[in-house]
């Protein structure tokens, strides 16, 4: 606070050490420590990726000594795979990360609401990431992301310490949600109504809720896999009088929300981007933020389109189908204005927006492939195959990995300081688009064809998919290790970033790059979050500056007083 | 009485309580979400075997569990007039309620040891427990959980002829049993958690951390500590009273 007015000081270089990073307080260094964690995550995940696809670059022919792995560590790792991506990557990703970097900037403030809390929070995520880690190493675990009774109650793997692992990483999701919902209820500045706050913030919002309200009965499903297993209580074993499709129930009740905890945020980063690199207003501001209301409240009650086949009654069935295909109104609305919003903009194409552009091809045939599983005769043919492999691959890797790799590049100059270049930047994204396409495409087919999901070897007929779809993991791979690189040698060679290289109006962008300590020097003063007349280009510093600087900061635009007072 | 500490990112001392509040009752959402996994799983077992719900409930002690929901009530009482007498900066009434508070809720795990050391003597365990006298195999109950205990009573397997009831019945007491000590066991750590919280607060109370002007944490903290009696009010009547 003291060297608050210190203008070459900003929140990574006040303090130095390991001791400052892992103890501290300030979101905005714990964002930064989510964002590397996840990334070494997605790292350790990929590699197990690799092995499964290259255990799947041709058929065994049911001969063991064909196979690249053996059938037990193949389960092995397409679990960790998925355990891996789920709860250590996608989930904590956009949120945790870059949540955690930009919404109280976002909003003016000097931190979360609940600053401790949040430092629990990531303490969590590295316990959990470690229970997993001890998982792997004390017998791995094989019974799928998904840890369905009544295998999972009577495998010889280490299914104890995985399920404590999620469950540790629940509560470390639960409390993140918990923080921005209080700081978004108590802690936004006066002027900011709540529909003059930025799309990302509804986002995280609806995130939040659906984090707080379902996670914990992932972690109680999840600990009553544990008492099964340590004391054999029976609630899901049919030997005992238990019922095994209620863990299924339970755990969809969590794991379909959790699908929205990974693509509603996402959703919002593309909604800032869309705005900022069409130097547009965003359209239909309240669409948008109502339908991230409108689908955190769907995903709750449409849990049971994963059961079609589990034997849960007809009905349920209808009902849940129904209900599943009303998901893809909101969703849908949320791409019509983002279309609507580049209609008649400037747009430019820097590496952020590439990604946005990406992610609506992306999304677009994840959101419709959703249908067909939705529809109750051709998910009982779709079901277990890879055709639900390729849908959630591209709605969780196409769209909320993409989107986040999205944010990642749009908020790194203010992360960091520095721009990383944009031509190697976009390369890589066209190559990760391109790789992603020819992984998932294929699968798609072979799925319609019906090879089932998770197992280690396949009829030869599937080869050719196969083939193309390794080839097309390979190139992704390179993509993703592409942008990586490019990111990283900012470091050295980047050019110092200006406060608003982007040209955005939201509040995060009003103070210098990297962020001083506790984030503004002088509070801003609110305006409308997409009023792109609010900034101007300054050839100089090859950057956006307000158009009408405050006296006080030049970072800050003065906001009429009049329009001010209404506000308040 | 200290004032509270402004933290560096409010701007006002009430902003900072409404924030903690706000807080302490989502976390209280989630601990509800929480339980219910487990109000789910008993409302599914117990509309399809109502049977075997009321006929297991019979092994719950009514006396016992009444007196747990008396206690529980009581400290709720006391910790809700600890609240008034922090806000009243009267000392002595707060570290005196807490007090009581905590010593219900160890009356109250006091008479719960007694309850689940009793069901295990008596094999009232689900059918996977070693001990239980509910396995799917009568042969494979203990031969000491069978016959007489030394005090002369006659063990419930003989009572109740276990050993000759129907096994689609004893499986589902069993299961009966595995969801009220997974309720039960989940509430007791709650409770073990609030003890914890209530003795912190009587330290903080003891050291003058409390008054008028900062009592966030007894608030916080009673707030808690109803949301853990609300639970067992609910369990008390769906386990113990089942007829
Ligand atoms: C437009 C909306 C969507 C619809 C209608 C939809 C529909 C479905 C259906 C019906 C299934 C079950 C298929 C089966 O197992 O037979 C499914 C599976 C899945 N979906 Fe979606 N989905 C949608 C969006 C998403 C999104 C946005 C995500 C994640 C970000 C997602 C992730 C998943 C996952 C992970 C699975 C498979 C889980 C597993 O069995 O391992 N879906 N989807
Ligand atoms: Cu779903």
């Amino acid at each position: 606070m003291t060297h608050a007015h210190d203008p070459s000081l900003n929140y990574l270089n006040c303090r130095k050490g390991l001791r400052s990073w892992l103890g501290t307080l300030d979101h905005k260094r714990i964002g930064v420590m989510y964002m590397w964690s996840i990334i070494a995550s997605m790292i350790l995940g990929g590699i197990l990726a690799m092995l499964i696809r290259a255990e799947l670059w041709a058929p065994n022919n049911g001969d063991p000594a064909q196979a690249v792995l053996s059938q037990d560590t193949y389960n092995q790792f397409f679990t960790l795979h998925g355990a891996i991506m789920i709860f250590l990557v996608i989930i904590p990703s956009i949120p945790a990360a870059l949540g955690n970097f930009v919404l109280p900037m976002m909003l003016g403030a000097k931190d979360v609401a609940f600053p401790r809390i949040n430092r629990l929070s990531y303490h969590l995520y590295l316990i959990g990431a470690a229970l997993l880690v001890v998982s792997i190493l004390t017998g791995g675990l094989d019974t799928g992301w998904t840890f369905y009774a009544p295998y999972s109650t009577t495998t010889e793997t280490s299914v104890v310490v995985a399920v404590f692992g999620a469950f540790v990483l629940g509560f470390s999701s639960i409390f993140t949600g918990l923080n921005f919902i209080v700081t978004i209820h108590k802690m936004r500045p006066p002027g900011m109504g709540w529909f003059k706050m930025p799309l990302f913030l509804w986002a995280l919002y609806a995130t939040s809720i659906i984090q707080i309200l379902a996670t914990p009965v992932l972690g109680l499903a999840l600990m009553l896999i544990a008492v099964e297993r340590i004391m054999g209580v029976g609630i899901f074993n049919p030997e005992l009088g238990g019922d095994p499709v209620l863990f299924q129930h339970l755990f969809w009740f969590y794991s379909h929300p959790a699908v929205y905890v990974m693509i509603l945020p996402a959703m919002g980063v593309l909604s800032e981007c869309f705005a900022t690199f069409s130097r547009k207003h965003i359209f239909g501001y309240r669409f948008i933020a109502y339908s991230s209301i409108a689908i955190a409240i769907f995903s709750f009650i449409v849990w049971g389109h994963h059961m079609f086949v589990s034997g849960q009654s007809q009905l349920a069935s209808v009902i849940f189908s129904a209900l599943t295909f009303s998901v893809a109104i909101p969703s849908a609305i949320k791409v019509f204005n983002w279309v609507a919003t580049m209609y008649k903009g400037s747009v430019s194409l820097d590496t952020p927006m590439l990604y946005a552009l990406s992610v609506i091809w992306l999304f677009g045939i994840g959101g419709l492939t959703g249908l067909f599983l939705a529809t109750l005769s051709t998910d009982i043919h779709l079901h277990d195959t890879y055709f639900v492999v390729a849908h959630f691959h591209f709605v969780m890797v196409g769209s909320a990995l993409f989107s986040f790799l999205a944010g990642v590049h749009y908020w790194w100059p203010k992360m960091f300081g520095v721009m990383y270049r944009e031509w190697p930047g976009r390369i890589a994204c066209a190559v990760s688009f391109v790789g992603f396409n020819l992984t998932f495409i294929p699968q798609f087919l072979a799925g319609t064809h019906g090879m089932p999901r998770r197992y280690w070897d396949y009829h030869p007929m599937y080869e050719p998919y196969n083939k193309v779809s390794t080839i097309g993991a390979v190139i992704l791979g390179l993509g993703l290790v592409w942008a990586l690189v490019n990111l990283l040698r900012s470091f050295g060679s980047g050019r110092q970033a200006p406060a608003n290289p982007w040209g955005a109006a939201t509040l995060e962008w009003m103070t210098p790059s990297p962020a001083p300590p506790h984030n503004f020097d002088f509070a801003p003063a609110v305006g409308d979050p997409y009023d792109m007349d609010l900034v101007r280009y300054d050839e100089s510093i090859d950057g956006y500056v307000p158009v009408r600087p405050h006296p006080d900061d030049p970072h800050i635009p003065l906001v009429e007083p009049a329009e001010q007072e209404d506000e308040q | 009485m200290s004032q509270a500490k402004l933290a560096h990112h409010f701007e006002s001392v009430e902003q900072q309580f409404d924030t903690a509040k706000l807080g302490m009752w989502i976390f209280l959402l989630t601990e509800i979400m929480f339980f219910s996994v487990l109000f789910v799983a008993y409302t599914v077992y117990r509309a399809s075997h109502a049977d075997a719900f009321q006929y297991a409930s019979q092994f719950l002690d009514t006396n016992l569990g009444a007196a747990n929901t008396l206690l529980l009530l009581l400290s709720s009482f006391t910790a809700a007039w600890a609240v008034r007498c922090a806000q009243l900066g009267q000392k002595r009434g707060l570290m005196l309620n807490l007090l009581v508070t905590v010593v219900c809720a160890l009356g109250f795990m006091g008479i719960k040891y007694h309850e689940y050391s009793h069901k295990y003597h008596e094999g009232l365990l689900w059918g996977g427990a070693r001990h239980s006298i509910f396995k799917a195999d009568p042969a494979q109950v203990l031969p000491e959980m069978k016959h007489g205990h030394e005090g002369g009573g006659e063990s419930v397997w003989e009572s109740h002829h276990v050993e000759t009831m129907d096994p689609a019945l004893k499986k589902q007491v069993g299961i009966f049993f595995g969801i009220y000590f997974c309720l039960t066991g989940l509430h007791g750590i709650h409770v073990l958690v609030g003890i914890g919280v209530m003795l912190w607060l009587l330290w903080r109370a003891s050291r003058d951390h409390f008054g008028p002007d900062n009592f966030t944490a007894v608030d916080l903290g009673a707030l808690y500590w109803h949301l853990v009696d609300l639970i067992w009010i609910f369990l008390f009547p769906l386990l113990y009273l089942i007829s």
